[in-house]
């Protein structure tokens, strides 16, 4: 076995609330492919970020070939020749094929002009040397598709000679015979000796590809080793396996009458044949990878997309809503992902954030009544103990954690019949986490039915009372949440993996 | 927040008084309530555009075509009034009125329904309507001699003291602060411009609420396309040319953010009442109309220097004390 050509060791690196990655390692060699293998929010992104100069950690080292290095920024990184392929590939769609390849490093007349001649003719050698001779070097890159976009992030790869290829789930948008393509690509870079990290949540992929593993969970290391060793089961078990389980809130709730039935509902190119029925005093959690959906089908139930196949009941009856105002109305609410952008109207007053959802109530002939919109929201915010001077001071004003009671109590004074919260904790403190755990759990108790879509396992298993399973855009399964249930068993149904497939 | 919003249209006020007694200081008879009246008289027009204006930009837009349609639905009226004269001047007003409308509802589907950013549309639009005038009127003026008497007299009968183009506009200007503070349809606006992406989660249709403010502003402006005809007893391809720029003046000076959301009723009049007192004061003490030009481009960018601080200089809340006393 050869010396490794790069080495991370106790990289640590913190953020405010937030510690994404505590001292982890890494090492990659020559000539292979290794896999970087974790949950969303592992610290995947992170590390690749610490790796091509983007973040600098705050401890810890990184060696290449054995010599200690630094990246102030992605300059430095990429002059130590190590060089990313993303998941949106990072390329400029207005430049040419030949362009992209050289940007930043083009060759030189002797007038320090850019030679044309030369840098095409370089491009073409460097196409031709990955099996690309297909693209031409002066085609603009916007009329390329994704996949040979992903060639020109190799060829460009190969023209700064990286010794270091880090790719990040470059098969994401990929088809199959394109992902085929890819791995004859990674075949050739291997084959020239380069170090690969590969990140994938397709684990068919990762044994198809991949000669080493590393898993991350939680921003720690728990495992690494050679694929050979090792099968499917083995790595989910690392990724998911939590030592510490969270304290849920879970309240005992007599679960009632179906509320919400949803059958064969599809919407073009986004998710098809999607069913499943919604109970009163039910949380329902929606599970699956980034991208499988989920979000997708609750924004159909709100009205903002409309689905072209399949029917949504409510209380037994047919429900098609054609805008958000419609699906307010009808009684489901939608509190989306990025409250910031979606949630809080930071320069109105909170009593106008709260009654925003409510007007048609609050309002008769299209005029409104002032007196109507406080007590409204004089009574949702002493419900969550909003903490302000006055109604009438603007949203902006509010720290973090009361504007987030504004948004809940703008949604609850609509008394909606069914609750849907998209990543409700994603990117909040734990104190905060714990708030809104509890306030579902009050919400199903007093007989609101809530859908809740997250990406975080121990949130899914700990909150919810059945969970449903997206992958590629297809509901998958409906699980109950019992203890027969384990993590395991919902990450090999989200990224598709056999019972044993070892 | 409440105070300091209030502060940015007393301190304007204040502008303008201060600016008023210093000119009556050089000039006396300058602070009179006849002259008073008349500065506002003059501003009339541009209040009642202004108001248009506010409106569109607060739904993050902007509505260039303001001076065009004011043209081309003055012109139309003028044209009626010259082929009929029988027909009663109400009748024509709510006949511009209705002529701008259906020009603002032109901008406002394409911005609402092709997703055209606004300042494209009505910069089409812009050319568009003023060359409909050339088409309509053949390059032909109306000018006095062919108006009815009635037709340029509904602008100056006066009224406990002002003549009706000043009625126009303050009848305009408090059925609008109703709209803007009372109505759904205002809130709708307000909270499109500050945060459309939650309104739309909120049950608000963001791009009809671009629409009806579009359709608003264009109304106004064929209503001020007959006050203006009237006023000035000419129609002609030249009338109002370039003046949607001064309407926008008036906006920003009113503290209207550019960025949509923010700005109030009565930061719109005062911002139009400013370029008036301006206009009116600077030939009373002499100064040459080129340095008029220069002196209002210095109120708008102090104006929109003044309303950034404002703006900018906010922190953010984090101290717990600072919530409750805000």
């Amino acid at each position: 076995m050869s010396d490794p050509k790069l080495t991370l060791s106790g990289i640590s690196k913190s953020f405010p609330g937030v510690r994404a990655l505590n001292n982890v390692s890494l090492e990659l060699y020559p000539g292979e492919v290794t896999a970087l293998i974790g949950e969303n929010g592992a610290g995947k992104s992170t590390l690749v970020k610490v790796l091509t100069g983007i973040y600098q950690p705050d401890e810890g080292d990184i060696r290449i070939g054995g010599q200690q290095v630094h990246f102030a920024n992605p300059h430095a990184a990429s002059g130590h020749r190590i060089t990313a392929i993303h998941q949106e590939t990072v390329l400029f769609d207005e430049l040419s094929v030949a362009e992209n390849i050289f940007l930043g490093h083009a060759p030189r007349t002797r007038f320090r002009t850019i030679d044309w001649q030369k840098m095409h003719a370089d491009a073409r050698t460097i196409l031709n040397e990955i099996g690309a001779g297909h693209l031409h070097p002066e085609t603009p890159l916007k009329q390329l598709g994704i996949a040979s976009k992903h060639l020109v992030a190799v060829a460009r790869a190969m023209s700064i000679d990286a010794e270091i290829v880090i790719m990040d789930e470059p098969t994401a948008a990929l088809s199959h015979k394109e992902i085929e393509d890819l791995f004859e690509l990674v075949n050739l870079l291997k084959a020239q000796g380069k170090a690969i990290l590969f990140i994938s949540h397709k684990f068919d992929e990762i044994f198809a590809i991949a000669d080493r593993y590393t898993v991350f969970r939680d921003g720690e290391m728990v495992g690494h080793g050679e694929l050979k060793d090792t099968n499917q089961s083995d790595l989910v078990r690392m990724m998911v396996g939590r030592s510490v389980e969270q304290v849920f809130p879970k309240r005992e709730v007599s679960i009632g009458e179906p509320v919400l039935e949803v059958n064969a509902l599809g919407y073009a190119t986004e998710f098809a044949d999607v069913s499943f029925t919604l109970r009163q005093g039910e949380i329902l959690g929606f599970y699956g990878l980034v991208g499988a959906g989920r979000s997708e089908v609750m924004q159909a139930l709100f009205g903002i997309s409309r689905p072209d196949a399949g029917a949504i009941m409510l209380d037994g009856k047919p429900l098609s809503p054609r805008s958000p105002a419609d699906a307010i109305e009808a009684g489901i609410v939608y509190v989306p992902e990025e409250r910031g952008k979606q949630g809080v109207v930071v320069d109105l007053p909170i009593f106008q954030n709260i009654s925003l959802p409510s007007m048609d109530k609050t309002s008769r002939n299209g005029f409104l009544r002032l007196a109507k919109e406080f007590a409204l929201a004089r009574q949702f915010s002493e419900r969550l103990d909003l903490r302000a001077a006055s109604l009438s001071q603007h949203a902006g004003t509010l720290s973090g954690g009361n504007q987030q009671k504004v948004v809940i109590a703008k949604w609850l004074a609509t008394q909606p019949r069914v609750i849907i919260l998209d990543e409700p904790t994603k990117g909040i403190d734990i104190g905060s986490k714990a708030a809104v755990h509890e306030f579902m759990g009050e919400l199903v108790a007093e007989g609101l039915s809530v859908i809740m879509v997250s990406s975080e396992l121990p949130e899914i298993m700990g909150m919810s009372d059945r969970i449903a399973v997206m992958r590629e855009g297809r509901l998958i399964s409906i699980e109950e949440n019992s203890d027969q249930l384990n993590a395991e068993t919902l990450v090999r149904l989200a990224a598709d993996i056999k019972a044993d497939a070892a | 927040m409440k105070k300091l919003i209030a502060a940015r249209e007393t301190w304007l006020g204040l502008a303008i008084i201060a600016m008023i007694v210093a000119t009556d200081f050089r000039s006396s008879g300058f602070g009179s309530p006849g002259n008073l009246a008349s500065i506002f008289n003059n501003s009339a027009m541009l209040i009642i555009l202004a108001l248009g204006q506010m409106m569109v930009i607060l739904t993050r837009s902007i509505d260039l075509s303001m001076a065009s349609n004011l043209a081309l639905s003055g012109m139309i009226v003028a044209l009626t009034n010259a082929a009929f004269p029988w027909i009663p001047v109400p009748v024509l007003m709510v006949m511009a009125t209705g002529c701008g409308l259906i020009l603002g509802a032109f901008n406002g589907v394409l911005v609402w329904r092709l997703g055209i950013p606004a300042i494209v549309v009505t910069l089409g639009t812009l050319t568009i309507f003023r060359g409909l005038i050339f088409v309509i009127a053949g390059g032909q003026w109306v000018n006095a001699d062919a108006m009815s008497e009635d037709f340029v007299q509904y602008t100056r009968i006066e009224f406990l003291g002002l003549p009706m183009l000043s009625w126009y506009a303050i009848v305009i200007v408090a059925a609008l602060y109703v709209l803007m503070t009372r109505t759904s349809t205002g809130r709708a606006i307000y909270a499109s411009g500050v945060n459309p992406t939650a309104s739309v989660y909120a049950g608000i249709d963001v791009g009809m609420t671009k629409f009806i403010a579009f359709c608003l502003s264009g109304a106004l402006s064929g209503f001020c396309g007959y006050l203006w005809v009237s006023r000035y007893v000419i129609g002609s391809v030249g009338v109002a040319q370039g003046y949607e720029l001064t309407v926008v003046a008036a906006c920003v000076i009113g503290g209207i953010s550019i960025a949509g959301g923010v700005g109030t009723v009565a930061g719109a009049v005062l911002g139009a009442l400013f370029l008036g007192v301006i206009n009116s004061a600077l030939p009373v003490i002499n100064i040459s109309p080129f340095w008029q030009m220069a002196i209002s481009g210095a109120a708008i960018i102090l104006a929109v220097i003044l309303n950034g601080r404002s703006e900018g200089g906010r922190a953010k809340v984090i101290l717990k004390q600072a919530e409750v006393t805000s």
